[in-house]
């Protein structure tokens, strides 16, 4: 069997028990999308075309509470900061691809597959078969989220509000942020974050996100600085 | 408000994202500085997202006990913590929230 294959065959094995992680954020997506009144056709052509499940959840609760549209974008953006950081990581093992697959790579880098890549390439970036791989892995995990959107979609749309879905968005955000939560810095950025954001709800345009995200940012890199200098 | 001139937006904003460094030449790097403070954007964005949703009620802070959503919120924080678990976490916490909510 040519590498590229073997390669490929190893991507598709290592996507599968992500998909166990990426089915609930799915289905919890298209409930919400669903609860917020975003029509099939449209919350589909968001799945499909943004394909950022965090990103989608916050902008979906905007656009339920009627915010304005460059808002509703520039919330998306925020959440999606950490893109910046992931295409700038991976860029060592794609440089030699070409500009084909390096857009193939930028569709489809989300937090799992990302994570599962720099693992088992991280120490041999010039290792072949990496495109293989990574377009391997992101099949399952592709066909997955939108399966599991559009379930979420269909029940959504049929499950009353007695059943309070609504909840399951901060329910989601929940899991991924404490999951993030492995150290003290890590842990200082989310509460201050956290409290910024409650305390600066009232300021107009959601302007509270972004003065939240860099409250917790200068918060976190402050912390790691200090603890730092105490160990040593 | 035009949902696919926002669906527009956000696909353009998520992709350009997404291609930044994979299509930029190589000399253009992160800085460092700028590497460490996006590190900690996942956990400040996505407890931000939340925070209000649990300790605001009609958009006042609300730490009382007939505040079900804080409660049900901390028990899936609690579930988090422990497992793990998202699916487990969602589970739980929409659990809490109905039995607090029968309960006060």
């Amino acid at each position: 069997m040519p590498l590229a294959r073997t390669e490929f065959n190893a991507g598709l094995r290592a996507s599968l028990p992500l998909l166990i992680a990426i089915a609930p954020f799915g289905l919890v997506t298209g409930v919400a999308m669903a609860a917020a009144g975003i029509p099939p056709l449209e919350a589909m052509a968001m799945s499909v075309l943004v394909y950022a499940g965090a990103a989608m959840l916050a902008a979906v609760q905007l656009i339920a509470e009627g915010a304005p549209m460059l808002v509703v974008v520039l919330a998306a953006f925020v959440v999606n900061l950490r893109l910046f950081m992931y295409s700038a990581s991976i860029r060592p093992y794609f440089t030699g691809e070409s500009l084909g697959r390096r857009l193939v790579v930028s569709y489809a880098l989300v937090d799992n597959p990302y994570a599962l890549f720099i693992q088992r390439y991280g120490t041999r970036p010039d290792a072949p078969g990496k495109f293989d791989y990574f377009f391997g892995m992101s099949i399952p995990i592709w066909l997955c989220w939108q399966t599991t959107v559009a379930a979420g979609l269909v029940v959504g749309n049929q499950l009353p509000a007695a059943w309070k879905l609504d909840f399951a968005a901060p329910l989601a955000f929940i899991a991924m942020s404490v999951a993030l939560l492995r150290d003290k810095p890590m842990v200082a950025a989310a509460v201050s974050a956290g409290a910024t954001a409650v305390l600066a709800h009232g300021l107009p345009l959601r302007l509270g996100l972004a003065l939240a995200a860099t409250v917790g940012i200068a918060v976190g890199v402050l912390f790691e600085r200090f603890s730092k200098i105490e160990t040593k | 408000m035009n949902l696919w001139l926002v669906i527009l937006g956000m696909s353009v904003a998520t992709f350009g994202q997404r291609a930044s460094f994979l299509l930029l030449p190589e000399r253009v790097q992160l800085p460092a500085w700028l590497r460490r403070a996006l590190h900690y954007v996942p956990a400040a964005v996505l407890t931000a997202l939340w925070a209000p949703e649990l300790l605001l009620q009609n958009a006042v802070l609300s730490l009382a006990l007939g505040n079900e959503r804080l409660l049900a919120g901390i028990v899936a924080i609690a579930i988090a913590w422990r497992y793990r678990v998202t699916f487990g976490t969602i589970v739980a916490g929409l659990a809490a929230l109905h039995l607090f909510d029968w309960m006060f």
